[in-house]
């Protein structure tokens, strides 16, 4: 083939794979988002969202509940240390060798965290805390492990924040007598803010929709969450019932799962939503905007 | 008017008057010590917190190696190399090997998990590499920007639906509907040569190996696509409009510029993926059919170590003496060294060809 021709050809296959590679990504996840809908609409009833699951009848109530009050605690324990983590890595850390960001082996031992199996941590979560310390299946065992999974994505998110606050914004606190503390509150951590709080959300995203790791944590109950935070035989989650509830031999139970599919993945599209509004809204007022 | 006469009072008052430094109000001094007590606050706190992640990877580590010490002893280099998984006849009395308790008649088997583990991740990474570059080079280069902003959501998206509502759609869905379309058709018409042999044979109902790398693939192009697309962003544009000025064509850019410019990085987005599909678990635990062997066909029921650990525990709960418990530890052991292992060459191959430099100009 002569030369200039190879030359368009080659062209042409790739502009064709480039289109086909995103229909590739583009059509199973349509189809996800429809099959999703698909088996839980035509059954879908309001009431599920506030009546009490009982065996395999009734609504969604209890699991509902807990997977929030799972996300609130996640919110409040990975949030306060991953973020406290987060500044540490950005602000406070020796410099490293070459002038870059210090704290080599702290940042190392949190990148490691987050790409651990979360099985092997929900393992680690039955045998020491659900076991070893006979706190049996409940809130805190559970609520522990998804912050240990949830915290390198928040350090890393509000590292990656702090960074990107402009050195002339510290300099003015420091020149203005701010102490470091009193700058970090009130000018870092706020210009900061968006950034965070996109981390968190995802953060809260990636507890809410996590499986593995509750099954020996947290096992299953279907009452409501009574307050209890250990000894409690059992904390109740969406995500069990997918897993569970799709393959009974009860019709009412398959349309719990489903529900309980549709249900995640609506909150699941709304916490990455706001993520996405929050950072489109401070994009359009920043100074930085052609970045 | 008064005010102003009052104030007009005061300046004349003002030169001749001496002036005492007050000291500021209770509640100012206060606030004062608070906030110089506020930056050794943040610093310990941040102190406390960055230690954590480390603390709870010693820990996890800590509580494996104990758990799993008597089963390593016990099941030995046949943990690696056996295929039968049997937790043993809990209701007979109870041997001993080395020393350690266990019931008659158990083995423990791991290498197809082990193997089933590495198949489903390398079908998933070869298959989202070539798909995520694709992607990205449509979402950074080739579409504009009111049609790539939306779509690259919807590939964020993608990455946030939760692992268990994958796997449900996977086994309700997508498995039996390729059992039916594509995979009769890759059986009948691929050639009977070595490797592609493994895609030839009855293609069953769409639970098994190769539904659940799809899945997985699934799973990992959003990550692989964003950090590319990422990547092609940071790629100097006056490098990408040097080669179109010397009459490249885009495809050339793209090949000898753009991908030759971030190769490392998407090395380093591979491995990352790569990590996430080692250690993902509900979606295969619904989609590969757990059942423990090696499969014979890429249509065949399979398990992978992250799977068997999750449909596992409960059985082995049954095992009194806690062996089975143990050599789900060591499993679980075996699973946290590969992905830890992958993720460290991961950083080295980053750290180490990030050095070398672009090939045109770096810094520019």
């Amino acid at each position: 083939m002569p030369r200039a021709r190879r030359r368009a050809v080659f062209t042409v296959l790739f502009r064709a794979g480039t289109v086909l590679a995103l229909l590739l990504v583009l059509s199973p996840a349509v189809w996800l988002l429809g099959g999703v809908v698909a088996k839980a609409v035509p059954h879908w009833q309001w009431n599920v969202l506030w009546t009490n699951l009982r065996g395999e009848d009734g609504g969604l109530l209890g699991p509902i509940v807990g997977t929030l009050v799972l996300m609130a605690g996640v919110l409040l324990i990975a949030g306060s240390v991953g973020v406290l983590a987060g500044i540490h890595l950005a602000e406070l850390g020796r410099p490293g060798r070459h002038g870059g960001p210090g704290g080599t082996w702290l940042r190392m031992a949190s990148d490691v965290l987050a790409g651990f199996p979360s099985i092997v941590l929900g393992y680690v979560g039955y045998v020491a805390l659900v076991v070893g310390l006979h706190w049996e299946f409940s809130l805190l065992p559970a609520l522990l492990v998804l912050s240990v999974m949830v915290v390198p994505y928040i350090a890393k998110a509000t590292e990656t924040a702090l960074r990107q606050v402009p050195v002339s914004y510290r300099e003015g606190a420091e020149a203005l007598g701010m102490s470091m503390g009193h700058s970090m509150r009130k000018v870092v951590l706020k210009s900061a803010a968006p950034g965070i709080v996109t981390g968190l959300l995802i953060g809260l995203a990636i507890a809410g929709g996590e499986t593995a790791p509750l099954l020996f944590t947290a096992g299953f109950s279907s009452t409501v969450w009574t307050g209890s935070l250990v000894h409690s035989q059992g904390f109740g989650y969406l995500t069990y019932l997918v897993y569970q509830f799709w393959s009974y031999p009860v019709k009412h139970a398959n349309y719990l799962s489903y529900d309980a599919g549709l249900i995640l993945v609506v909150m699941v599209l709304l916490l990455l939503v706001a993520a996405r509004v929050i950072v489109a809204r401070t994009q359009r007022h920043s100074e930085y905007r052609g970045r | 008017m008064a005010t102003l006469e009052g104030a007009a009072d005061q300046q004349s008052a003002a030169p001749g008057r001496h002036v005492e430094l007050r000291r500021p109000p209770r509640l100012a001094r206060m606030a004062g010590v608070l906030r110089a007590g506020e930056t050794g606050a943040w610093k310990w706190g941040a102190r406390v917190a960055v230690l954590l992640p480390f603390a709870a990877l010693a820990f996890v580590v800590a509580v494996l190696a104990v758990k799993a010490y008597s089963a390593v002893e016990v099941n030995g280099t046949g943990f690696f190399t056996g295929a039968a998984w049997k937790i043993g006849s809990t209701y007979a009395a109870t041997t001993r090997t080395d020393g350690v308790a266990h019931p008659v008649g158990s083995s423990y088997g791991a290498w197809p998990l082990i193997a089933g583990t590495l198949q489903t991740s390398a079908i998933a990474v070869i298959i989202a590499l070539p798909i995520s570059i694709g992607c990205a080079f449509a979402l950074t280069e080739r579409l504009p920007r009111w049609v790539s902003r939306p779509l690259g959501f919807a590939i964020e998206l993608l990455a946030g639906v939760p692992s268990v509502v994958l796997g449900l759609w996977g086994v309700l869905t997508f498995g039996p509907a390729l059992s039916k379309t594509l995979y009769p058709f890759i059986a009948d018409h691929l050639p009977n040569v070595p490797v592609l042999s493994f895609f030839k044979g009855t293609v069953g109902h769409g639970e098994g190996l190769l539904t659940g790398s799809l899945v997985l693939t699934l799973m990992i192009v959003p990550i692989i696509t964003a950090t590319t697309a990422d990547l092609f962003r940071q790629v100097p544009s006056l490098s990408k409009e040097g080669g179109e000025a010397l009459g490249m064509t885009d495809f050339e850019v793209a090949n000898r510029i753009t991908l030759r410019w971030v190769r490392s990085g998407i090395i380093g987005a591979t491995v990352l993926g790569l990590g996430r599909a080692l250690g993902e678990t509900m979606a295969l635990v619904l989609t590969v059919g757990a059942i423990f062997q090696l499969a014979p066909n890429v249509y065949s029921p399979m398990s992978t170590i992250a799977a068997a650990i999750a449909t596992q525990l409960d059985s082995s709960l049954t095992d009194g003496t806690g062996f089975a418990v143990a050599s789900i530890a060591e499993l679980a052991l075996v699973l946290a060294v590969i992905s830890v292992f992958v993720n460290l060459v991961a950083r080295w191959i980053v750290h180490h060809t990030s050095r070398l430099g672009g090939p045109v100009g770096r810094g520019t």
